[in-house]
């Protein structure tokens, strides 16, 4: 049945999100050190 | 394998784990059908970018925490619902009601492209654009959902099952019922729409 509601794909061109953004998406990743110490979490962002 | 076809869940872990590489490898994965989702909820492509840029903000966040899902294998549902709780959370600061979408600058119809375009054709186009709207508008929201998720967002009926926690076949069934109704109303209001 999936394929008698595929036969047309009216989603044709695909939407992106901004070069920058995944770049900044990336580096925060990076940078995001998280340390847990019992029941607590220590966040640090490197530069 | 090559890390590119590792399936998430692997993705996932090799990221907990300190490769950082495996985020990127899942953001380029999905990243058009997530930005989609957001865009056809929002329409405007500056909040899609925040609201996307946010999502992963958390998924980074609760990755690192180690507080990752405990779906298997769920990784864009996951982040689907990430996106859309911060999708309601901006339309409640916002005070606003999402997807009033008639004044909106771009609706998700023009993104059906048109090879052959003339003035006859254009406006046909339009028209069957905004009646195709309002019908879509006027179906109930799981029945709507699951055809904006298909048609407009090019999502298979496994991750539209996945994000709305039901099944396969519950996906199919309110796909059936969604073109039915559809033609219901077509037919109610002797709509003409030509292929």
């Amino acid at each position: 049945m999936a394929k008698l509601y595929s036969k047309r794909k009216l989603a044709t061109k695909k939407m992106l999100p901004k070069k920058e953004t995944i770049r900044l998406i990336l580096q925060y990743s990076c940078a995001l050190n998280i340390i847990k110490v019992g029941n607590m979490n220590f966040e640090s962002i490197a530069n | 394998m090559a890390k590119s076809q590792l399936p998430d869940a692997l993705l996932v872990d090799k990221y907990i784990a300190g490769d950082e590489n495996a985020l990127a490898i899942l953001i380029n994965r999905h990243q058009s059908k997530i930005y989609g989702y957001i865009y056809s909820k929002v329409s405007d492509r500056d909040v899609t970018e925040d609201i996307f840029q946010e999502t992963f903000f958390k998924v980074i966040h609760t990755l690192k925490t180690k507080k990752y899902y405990n779906e298997e294998g769920k990784f864009l549902s996951w982040v689907l619902r990430i996106a859309s709780n911060l999708i309601i959370d901006k339309f409640r600061n916002d005070k606003k009601m999402p997807l009033n979408r008639d004044t909106d600058e771009l609706l998700i119809f023009s993104r059906i492209t048109d090879n052959s375009p003339n003035i006859e054709k254009s406006l046909i186009k339009e028209q069957i654009e905004i009646d195709l709207k309002n019908i879509i508008e006027e179906l109930p929201h799981d029945q709507k959902e699951v055809i904006m998720m298909r048609y407009f967002l090019d999502m298979s009926f496994k991750e539209i099952a996945d994000f709305t926690g039901v099944s396969v076949n519950t996906s199919l069934g309110r796909m059936r019922y969604a073109i039915t109704n559809l033609r219901k109303v077509i037919e109610k209001n002797k709509i003409y729409l030509p292929s």
